[in-house]
Protein backbone atom coordinates (compact mmCIF):
# COMPACT_ATOMS: atom_id res chain seq x y z
CA UNK A 1 0.00 0.00 0.00
CA UNK A 2 1.38 3.53 -1.00
CA UNK A 3 1.08 6.04 1.40
CA UNK A 4 -1.07 8.62 -0.71
CA UNK A 5 -1.68 12.06 1.10
CA UNK A 6 -5.11 11.29 1.29
CA UNK A 7 -4.74 7.92 3.27
CA UNK A 8 -2.29 9.36 5.67
CA UNK A 9 -4.83 11.92 6.61
CA UNK A 10 -7.42 9.43 6.82
CA UNK A 11 -4.71 7.25 9.01
CA UNK A 12 -4.11 10.79 10.89
CA UNK A 13 -8.02 11.21 11.72
CA UNK A 14 -8.46 7.73 12.64
CA UNK A 15 -5.82 7.52 14.90
CA UNK A 16 -6.79 10.77 16.60
CA UNK A 17 -10.30 9.70 16.97
CA UNK A 18 -8.84 6.84 18.80
CA UNK A 19 -6.25 8.90 21.18
CA UNK A 20 -8.99 11.67 21.65
CA UNK A 21 -12.33 9.24 22.89
CA UNK A 22 -10.41 8.18 26.08
CA UNK A 23 -10.57 12.13 27.08
CA UNK A 24 -13.96 12.25 27.45
CA UNK A 25 -14.57 9.20 29.45
CA UNK A 26 -14.27 9.28 32.85
CA UNK A 27 -11.11 9.92 34.30
CA UNK A 28 -12.26 9.02 37.95
CA UNK A 29 -12.73 5.55 36.37
CA UNK A 30 -9.35 5.68 34.14
CA UNK A 31 -7.25 6.16 37.29
CA UNK A 32 -8.67 3.78 39.58
CA UNK A 33 -8.47 1.22 36.37
CA UNK A 34 -4.82 2.15 36.04
CA UNK A 35 -4.21 2.47 39.74
CA UNK A 36 -1.68 5.29 38.91
CA UNK A 37 -2.95 9.04 39.60
CA UNK A 38 -0.45 11.33 37.67
CA UNK A 39 -0.40 15.08 39.37
CA UNK A 40 1.68 17.81 37.89
CA UNK A 41 3.87 19.61 41.00
CA UNK A 42 6.09 22.37 41.10
CA UNK A 43 9.39 22.13 41.83
CA UNK A 44 10.72 25.65 42.23
CA UNK A 45 8.70 27.18 45.08
CA UNK A 46 9.17 26.01 48.72
CA UNK A 47 6.96 25.31 50.69
CA UNK A 48 5.34 24.43 48.27
CA UNK A 49 7.34 22.16 46.48
CA UNK A 50 11.07 21.92 45.95
CA UNK A 51 13.74 19.12 45.32
CA UNK A 52 14.94 17.57 48.67
CA UNK A 53 18.34 16.99 49.42
CA UNK A 54 17.33 13.67 48.08
CA UNK A 55 16.96 14.51 44.67
CA UNK A 56 12.86 13.86 45.30
CA UNK A 57 10.43 16.39 45.14
CA UNK A 58 8.97 17.55 48.39
CA UNK A 59 6.67 20.05 50.16
CA UNK A 60 3.31 20.98 50.64
CA UNK A 61 2.09 20.14 47.23
CA UNK A 62 3.30 17.04 47.27
CA UNK A 63 1.76 15.72 50.14
CA UNK A 64 -1.00 17.01 49.32
CA UNK A 65 -1.01 14.84 46.23
CA UNK A 66 0.07 12.04 48.49
CA UNK A 67 -3.30 12.56 50.34
CA UNK A 68 -5.38 11.49 47.32
CA UNK A 69 -3.71 9.22 45.87
CA UNK A 70 -4.11 7.08 49.25
CA UNK A 71 -7.63 7.72 49.75
CA UNK A 72 -8.16 7.02 46.41
CA UNK A 73 -5.87 4.07 47.27
CA UNK A 74 -3.52 4.00 43.59
CA UNK A 75 -0.14 4.60 43.26
CA UNK A 76 1.45 8.20 43.01
CA UNK A 77 3.07 9.36 39.84
CA UNK A 78 4.66 13.24 39.98
CA UNK A 79 5.48 15.12 37.34
CA UNK A 80 7.68 18.35 37.95
CA UNK A 81 6.30 21.47 36.43
CA UNK A 82 6.56 25.08 36.20
CA UNK A 83 3.87 28.34 36.63
CA UNK A 84 3.91 28.60 32.58
CA UNK A 85 3.31 24.93 31.65
CA UNK A 86 1.27 23.58 34.75
CA UNK A 87 -2.06 23.65 32.80
CA UNK A 88 -1.07 23.17 29.27
CA UNK A 89 -0.03 19.51 31.18
CA UNK A 90 -3.39 18.79 32.60
CA UNK A 91 -5.32 20.11 29.34
CA UNK A 92 -3.78 18.16 26.89
CA UNK A 93 -4.11 15.24 29.44
CA UNK A 94 -0.56 14.39 30.33
CA UNK A 95 -1.86 14.77 34.75
CA UNK A 96 -4.63 13.67 36.12
CA UNK A 97 -4.52 16.63 38.67
CA UNK A 98 -2.65 19.86 38.76
CA UNK A 99 -1.77 20.57 42.45
CA UNK A 100 0.80 23.11 42.10
CA UNK A 101 0.04 26.38 44.17
CA UNK A 102 -2.65 27.24 41.68
CA UNK A 103 -4.78 30.41 42.38
CA UNK A 104 -7.57 30.92 41.35
CA UNK A 105 -8.95 33.60 38.32
CA UNK A 106 -11.32 34.00 36.02
CA UNK A 107 -8.93 33.30 32.88
CA UNK A 108 -7.62 30.24 34.76
CA UNK A 109 -11.41 29.22 35.37
CA UNK A 110 -12.61 29.76 31.42
CA UNK A 111 -10.11 26.57 30.88
CA UNK A 112 -10.11 24.13 33.56
CA UNK A 113 -11.90 23.54 36.83
CA UNK A 114 -11.09 23.89 40.10
CA UNK A 115 -11.41 21.88 43.76
CA UNK A 116 -12.02 22.93 46.95
CA UNK A 117 -9.03 25.41 48.27
CA UNK A 118 -6.49 23.23 49.90
CA UNK A 119 -4.27 25.40 51.67
CA UNK A 120 -4.05 29.23 52.39
CA UNK A 121 -2.45 31.79 50.61
CA UNK A 122 -1.81 35.20 51.19
CA UNK A 123 -0.26 38.21 51.90
CA UNK A 124 -0.77 40.05 55.37
CA UNK A 125 0.73 42.03 58.01
CA UNK A 126 2.47 39.41 60.69
CA UNK A 127 3.77 40.29 63.94
CA UNK A 128 4.66 39.08 67.53
CA UNK A 129 2.47 37.16 69.64
CA UNK A 130 1.49 39.87 71.81
CA UNK A 131 0.97 42.44 69.41
CA UNK A 132 -2.97 43.48 69.59
CA UNK A 133 -3.77 44.03 66.18
CA UNK A 134 -7.42 43.20 65.24
CA UNK A 135 -8.17 46.24 62.67
CA UNK A 136 -6.24 48.54 60.28
CA UNK A 137 -6.71 51.28 63.11
CA UNK A 138 -4.50 49.40 65.42
CA UNK A 139 -1.43 49.94 62.96
CA UNK A 140 -1.84 53.55 63.82
CA UNK A 141 1.32 54.50 65.65
CA UNK A 142 3.42 51.19 64.34
CA UNK A 143 6.20 50.75 62.13
CA UNK A 144 5.76 48.25 59.57
CA UNK A 145 8.43 46.55 57.43
CA UNK A 146 7.23 45.99 53.69
CA UNK A 147 9.65 45.74 50.21
CA UNK A 148 9.16 48.71 48.41
CA UNK A 149 6.75 47.90 45.42
CA UNK A 150 5.35 44.51 46.04
CA UNK A 151 1.94 43.78 45.74
CA UNK A 152 1.82 43.78 49.54
CA UNK A 153 3.19 47.69 49.43
CA UNK A 154 0.93 48.85 47.29
CA UNK A 155 -2.22 47.38 49.45
CA UNK A 156 -0.91 48.54 52.37
CA UNK A 157 -0.34 51.74 51.29
CA UNK A 158 -3.85 52.12 49.83
CA UNK A 159 -5.48 51.48 53.43
CA UNK A 160 -2.76 52.00 55.96
CA UNK A 161 -3.51 54.74 58.33
CA UNK A 162 -1.94 58.38 58.32
CA UNK A 163 -0.14 57.39 61.72
CA UNK A 164 0.91 53.84 60.71
CA UNK A 165 4.77 54.14 59.78
CA UNK A 166 6.10 51.99 56.54
CA UNK A 167 9.68 51.11 56.37
CA UNK A 168 10.27 50.27 52.74
CA UNK A 169 13.35 48.18 52.42
CA UNK A 170 14.70 47.04 48.56
CA UNK A 171 14.35 43.00 49.19
CA UNK A 172 12.37 40.53 51.09
CA UNK A 173 15.52 39.89 53.18
CA UNK A 174 15.95 43.56 54.27
CA UNK A 175 12.36 43.50 54.98
CA UNK A 176 12.81 40.27 57.79
CA UNK A 177 16.21 41.72 58.59
CA UNK A 178 14.56 44.61 59.96
CA UNK A 179 11.98 42.36 61.23
CA UNK A 180 13.88 40.33 63.04
CA UNK A 181 16.47 42.79 64.44
CA UNK A 182 13.22 44.68 66.38
CA UNK A 183 13.72 47.43 64.12
CA UNK A 184 10.05 47.38 63.39
CA UNK A 185 6.41 46.55 65.23
CA UNK A 186 4.98 44.44 62.45
CA UNK A 187 5.93 43.27 58.72
CA UNK A 188 3.72 43.23 55.94
CA UNK A 189 4.90 40.04 53.84
CA UNK A 190 2.85 36.87 52.46
CA UNK A 191 2.75 33.36 54.39
CA UNK A 192 5.15 31.51 52.57
CA UNK A 193 8.12 34.23 53.88
CA UNK A 194 6.89 34.00 57.39
CA UNK A 195 8.13 30.37 56.80
CA UNK A 196 11.42 31.20 55.87
CA UNK A 197 11.39 33.32 58.72
CA UNK A 198 10.10 30.06 61.05
CA UNK A 199 13.02 27.97 59.32
CA UNK A 200 15.65 30.48 60.30
CA UNK A 201 14.58 32.24 63.53
CA UNK A 202 12.43 30.05 65.10
CA UNK A 203 11.76 32.10 68.17
CA UNK A 204 10.15 35.28 66.69
CA UNK A 205 7.84 33.76 63.93
CA UNK A 206 5.89 36.43 63.18
CA UNK A 207 2.02 35.50 63.38
CA UNK A 208 -1.08 36.58 61.52
CA UNK A 209 -2.50 40.09 61.90
CA UNK A 210 -4.01 41.66 59.17
CA UNK A 211 -4.69 39.67 55.69
CA UNK A 212 -3.87 42.32 52.69
CA UNK A 213 -4.87 39.78 49.89
CA UNK A 214 -6.13 36.77 50.01
CA UNK A 215 -5.44 33.88 47.35
CA UNK A 216 -5.74 30.17 48.56
CA UNK A 217 -4.35 27.27 46.13
CA UNK A 218 -6.69 24.89 44.32
CA UNK A 219 -6.50 21.98 42.46
CA UNK A 220 -7.15 21.84 39.00
CA UNK A 221 -9.01 19.64 37.16
CA UNK A 222 -9.87 19.36 33.64
CA UNK A 223 -13.51 20.22 32.57
CA UNK A 224 -15.89 17.93 32.46
CA UNK A 225 -14.79 15.48 34.66
CA UNK A 226 -17.59 16.00 37.57
CA UNK A 227 -16.75 12.36 38.77
CA UNK A 228 -13.04 13.42 39.28
CA UNK A 229 -13.82 16.90 40.94
CA UNK A 230 -16.55 15.78 43.27
CA UNK A 231 -14.12 13.10 44.58
CA UNK A 232 -11.45 15.57 44.85
CA UNK A 233 -13.48 17.94 47.02
CA UNK A 234 -14.66 14.95 48.81
CA UNK A 235 -11.07 13.98 49.97
CA UNK A 236 -10.36 17.91 50.36
CA UNK A 237 -13.42 17.84 52.92
CA UNK A 238 -12.72 14.74 54.78
CA UNK A 239 -9.04 15.62 54.90
CA UNK A 240 -9.93 18.94 56.51
CA UNK A 241 -12.50 17.47 58.78
CA UNK A 242 -10.19 14.69 59.74
CA UNK A 243 -7.19 16.69 60.44
CA UNK A 244 -5.18 15.51 58.07
CA UNK A 245 -4.90 18.61 55.46
CA UNK A 246 -4.12 20.47 58.58
CA UNK A 247 -0.95 18.34 59.80
CA UNK A 248 0.26 19.44 55.89
CA UNK A 249 -0.35 22.95 56.52
CA UNK A 250 1.38 23.16 59.76
CA UNK A 251 4.56 20.54 58.35
CA UNK A 252 5.44 22.70 55.23
CA UNK A 253 3.39 26.52 56.45
CA UNK A 254 3.88 26.35 60.30
CA UNK A 255 0.37 27.66 60.64
CA UNK A 256 -3.12 25.61 61.29
CA UNK A 257 -5.28 25.78 58.02
CA UNK A 258 -7.76 28.62 58.60
CA UNK A 259 -11.10 27.55 59.80
CA UNK A 260 -12.55 29.48 56.73
CA UNK A 261 -10.84 28.26 53.73
CA UNK B 1 9.44 49.85 19.38
CA UNK B 2 10.49 52.91 20.69
CA UNK B 3 10.19 53.83 24.08
CA UNK B 4 7.54 56.59 24.59
CA UNK B 5 8.84 59.31 27.66
CA UNK B 6 6.56 60.69 30.05
CA UNK B 7 8.05 62.83 32.46
CA UNK B 8 4.38 63.71 34.35
CA UNK B 9 4.11 60.78 36.27
CA UNK B 10 7.56 61.74 37.86
CA UNK B 11 6.64 65.71 38.22
CA UNK B 12 3.31 64.31 39.84
CA UNK B 13 5.87 63.42 42.93
CA UNK B 14 8.45 66.21 42.24
CA UNK B 15 7.63 66.91 46.01
CA UNK B 16 8.70 63.40 47.16
CA UNK B 17 11.84 64.26 45.42
CA UNK B 18 12.51 67.54 46.77
CA UNK B 19 11.92 66.35 49.98
CA UNK B 20 14.33 63.71 49.78
CA UNK B 21 16.70 65.95 48.89
CA UNK B 22 16.22 68.04 51.84
CA UNK B 23 16.70 65.10 53.95
CA UNK B 24 19.84 64.27 52.25
CA UNK B 25 21.40 67.98 52.32
CA UNK B 26 20.59 67.65 56.24
CA UNK B 27 21.93 64.34 56.84
CA UNK B 28 25.09 65.62 54.89
CA UNK B 29 25.46 68.46 56.94
CA UNK B 30 24.90 66.90 60.73
CA UNK B 31 27.24 64.16 59.20
CA UNK B 32 29.95 66.48 57.53
CA UNK B 33 30.14 68.60 60.94
CA UNK B 34 30.45 65.95 63.43
CA UNK B 35 32.75 63.97 60.75
CA UNK B 36 35.38 66.59 59.88
CA UNK B 37 35.31 67.31 63.81
CA UNK B 38 36.04 63.63 64.85
CA UNK B 39 38.53 64.11 61.57
CA UNK B 40 40.58 66.83 63.12
CA UNK B 41 40.64 65.62 66.49
CA UNK B 42 41.91 62.16 65.22
CA UNK B 43 44.39 63.40 62.87
CA UNK B 44 45.92 65.59 65.94
CA UNK B 45 46.63 62.84 67.83
CA UNK B 46 48.01 60.88 64.89
CA UNK B 47 50.01 63.56 64.00
CA UNK B 48 51.32 64.29 67.78
CA UNK B 49 51.50 60.34 67.99
CA UNK B 50 49.61 60.78 71.65
CA UNK B 51 49.50 57.42 73.18
CA UNK B 52 47.11 54.89 73.06
CA UNK B 53 44.68 57.07 70.54
CA UNK B 54 47.15 57.24 68.12
CA UNK B 55 47.32 53.11 68.11
CA UNK B 56 43.27 53.42 68.49
CA UNK B 57 42.67 55.82 65.49
CA UNK B 58 44.78 53.92 63.18
CA UNK B 59 43.23 51.10 63.64
CA UNK B 60 39.66 53.05 63.20
CA UNK B 61 40.92 54.15 59.61
CA UNK B 62 42.02 51.21 58.34
CA UNK B 63 39.16 49.82 59.33
CA UNK B 64 36.41 52.32 58.11
CA UNK B 65 38.79 52.98 54.97
CA UNK B 66 38.93 49.31 54.17
CA UNK B 67 35.25 48.35 54.60
CA UNK B 68 32.32 49.26 52.14
CA UNK B 69 30.59 51.99 53.40
CA UNK B 70 26.87 49.73 52.71
CA UNK B 71 28.38 46.73 55.02
CA UNK B 72 29.38 49.32 57.82
CA UNK B 73 25.55 50.60 57.25
CA UNK B 74 24.03 47.36 57.30
CA UNK B 75 26.31 46.45 60.70
CA UNK B 76 24.78 49.74 62.49
CA UNK B 77 21.16 49.17 61.68
CA UNK B 78 20.66 45.42 61.66
CA UNK B 79 23.61 44.18 63.60
CA UNK B 80 24.08 46.46 66.34
CA UNK B 81 19.93 45.61 67.65
CA UNK B 82 21.68 41.94 68.47
CA UNK B 83 23.80 43.58 70.97
CA UNK B 84 21.09 45.95 72.59
CA UNK B 85 21.55 49.23 70.52
CA UNK B 86 18.69 49.67 68.62
CA UNK B 87 19.30 53.24 66.51
CA UNK B 88 16.50 54.32 64.23
CA UNK B 89 17.29 54.61 60.01
CA UNK B 90 18.17 58.41 60.68
CA UNK B 91 20.53 57.70 63.60
CA UNK B 92 22.37 54.85 61.99
CA UNK B 93 22.44 56.95 58.72
CA UNK B 94 24.01 60.18 60.31
CA UNK B 95 26.39 57.64 62.73
CA UNK B 96 27.53 55.62 59.40
CA UNK B 97 28.82 59.07 57.53
CA UNK B 98 30.11 60.16 60.61
CA UNK B 99 31.62 57.37 61.31
CA UNK B 100 32.49 57.31 57.92
CA UNK B 101 33.75 60.86 56.74
CA UNK B 102 35.53 60.56 60.07
CA UNK B 103 37.80 58.08 58.89
CA UNK B 104 38.90 59.70 55.48
CA UNK B 105 39.16 63.40 56.72
CA UNK B 106 41.09 61.98 59.65
CA UNK B 107 44.21 60.83 57.12
CA UNK B 108 43.45 63.84 55.18
CA UNK B 109 43.67 66.68 57.63
CA UNK B 110 46.98 64.74 59.26
CA UNK B 111 48.19 64.96 55.74
CA UNK B 112 48.07 68.89 55.68
CA UNK B 113 49.33 69.04 59.64
CA UNK B 114 52.59 66.95 58.49
CA UNK B 115 52.93 69.02 55.71
CA UNK B 116 53.21 72.03 58.06
CA UNK B 117 57.21 73.06 58.11
CA UNK B 118 59.04 72.62 61.78
CA UNK B 119 60.24 76.15 61.38
CA UNK B 120 56.96 78.05 61.48
CA UNK B 121 56.18 76.60 64.96
CA UNK B 122 59.48 77.38 66.20
CA UNK B 123 58.37 80.71 64.90
CA UNK B 124 55.26 80.37 66.90
CA UNK B 125 57.42 79.51 70.00
CA UNK B 126 59.98 82.37 69.34
CA UNK B 127 56.80 85.20 68.97
CA UNK B 128 55.58 83.52 72.16
CA UNK B 129 52.30 82.26 71.01
CA UNK B 130 50.62 80.48 73.21
CA UNK B 131 50.02 76.32 72.87
CA UNK B 132 46.07 76.98 72.05
CA UNK B 133 46.72 80.28 69.44
CA UNK B 134 49.66 77.85 67.40
CA UNK B 135 47.53 75.56 67.21
CA UNK B 136 44.91 77.23 66.05
CA UNK B 137 47.02 79.81 63.58
CA UNK B 138 49.99 78.14 62.94
CA UNK B 139 48.74 74.12 62.27
CA UNK B 140 45.07 74.30 62.35
CA UNK B 141 44.16 76.99 59.66
CA UNK B 142 47.44 75.99 57.39
CA UNK B 143 46.45 72.67 57.32
CA UNK B 144 42.67 72.89 56.60
CA UNK B 145 43.70 75.51 53.67
CA UNK B 146 46.10 73.17 52.64
CA UNK B 147 43.72 70.16 52.24
CA UNK B 148 40.77 71.96 51.91
CA UNK B 149 39.90 70.96 48.31
CA UNK B 150 40.86 67.47 49.07
CA UNK B 151 38.65 67.64 52.42
CA UNK B 152 35.25 69.02 50.33
CA UNK B 153 35.98 66.28 47.55
CA UNK B 154 35.51 64.17 50.31
CA UNK B 155 32.35 65.65 51.50
CA UNK B 156 30.95 65.86 48.29
CA UNK B 157 31.32 61.66 48.15
CA UNK B 158 30.06 61.18 51.64
CA UNK B 159 26.91 63.52 50.31
CA UNK B 160 26.80 60.95 47.30
CA UNK B 161 27.08 57.91 49.15
CA UNK B 162 24.25 58.63 51.24
CA UNK B 163 22.34 57.46 48.50
CA UNK B 164 22.58 53.84 49.99
CA UNK B 165 21.05 54.80 53.07
CA UNK B 166 17.86 53.94 51.35
CA UNK B 167 18.91 50.59 51.81
CA UNK B 168 17.68 50.94 55.34
CA UNK B 169 14.70 52.85 54.57
CA UNK B 170 16.08 56.22 55.13
CA UNK B 171 13.85 58.55 53.45
CA UNK B 172 16.25 60.52 51.34
CA UNK B 173 16.34 61.07 48.17
CA UNK B 174 17.34 58.10 46.52
CA UNK B 175 14.66 56.89 48.92
CA UNK B 176 12.05 58.74 47.13
CA UNK B 177 13.36 57.88 43.61
CA UNK B 178 13.18 53.90 44.40
CA UNK B 179 9.87 54.87 45.40
CA UNK B 180 8.54 56.85 42.95
CA UNK B 181 9.44 54.55 40.40
CA UNK B 182 8.22 51.15 42.23
CA UNK B 183 5.02 52.99 41.57
CA UNK B 184 5.00 54.20 37.75
CA UNK B 185 7.88 52.13 36.81
CA UNK B 186 9.15 55.39 34.65
CA UNK B 187 12.85 54.12 35.74
CA UNK B 188 14.71 56.29 32.92
CA UNK B 189 12.21 59.11 33.75
CA UNK B 190 12.62 58.99 37.39
CA UNK B 191 16.10 58.40 37.76
CA UNK B 192 17.29 61.49 35.28
CA UNK B 193 15.47 63.70 37.51
CA UNK B 194 17.19 62.39 40.37
CA UNK B 195 20.59 62.55 38.80
CA UNK B 196 19.75 66.01 37.93
CA UNK B 197 19.06 66.94 41.20
CA UNK B 198 22.05 65.06 42.89
CA UNK B 199 24.29 66.84 40.32
CA UNK B 200 23.11 70.47 41.08
CA UNK B 201 23.36 69.14 45.05
CA UNK B 202 26.92 68.40 44.35
CA UNK B 203 27.41 71.56 42.63
CA UNK B 204 25.96 73.80 45.27
CA UNK B 205 27.90 72.03 47.90
CA UNK B 206 30.77 72.52 45.91
CA UNK B 207 30.50 75.86 45.69
CA UNK B 208 29.50 76.50 49.27
CA UNK B 209 32.43 74.81 50.30
CA UNK B 210 34.95 76.76 48.43
CA UNK B 211 33.07 80.00 49.58
CA UNK B 212 33.76 79.11 52.84
CA UNK B 213 37.27 78.17 52.31
CA UNK B 214 38.11 81.60 50.82
CA UNK B 215 36.47 83.19 53.34
CA UNK B 216 37.39 81.92 56.49
CA UNK B 217 40.60 79.32 56.01
CA UNK B 218 42.07 80.05 52.55
CA UNK B 219 41.86 83.84 53.28
CA UNK B 220 42.45 84.57 56.49
CA UNK B 221 45.77 84.35 57.11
Amino acid sequence: MTLTPRRLLTALFASLAIGVSPAFADGLADITERGVLKVAVPQDFPPFGSVGPDMKPRGLDIDAAQLLADKLAVKLELTPVNSTNRIPFLTTGKVDLVISSLGKNPEREAVIDFSAAYAPFYLGVFGPDDAAITSLDDLDGKTISVTRGSIEDIELSKVAPKGATLKRFEDNNSTIAAYLSNQVDLIASGNVVMVAIAERNPKRVPVMKLKLKDSPVYVGVNKNETALLDKVNAIIAAGKADGSLNAVSEKWLKQPLPADL
Amino acid sequence: MAYQFDFIPVLQNVDLLLQGAGFTLALTAVGTLLGVGLGIIGAVLRAWRIKPFNTLFGVYVELIRNTPFIVQLFFIFFGLPALGVRLTEWEAAVLAMVINLGAYSTEIIRAGIQAIPHGQLEAAAALAMSRVETFRYVVLRPALAKVWPALSSQIIIVMLGSAVCSQISTEELSFAANFIQSRNFRAFETYLVTTLIYLAMAILIRQLLAWFGRRFIQGAR
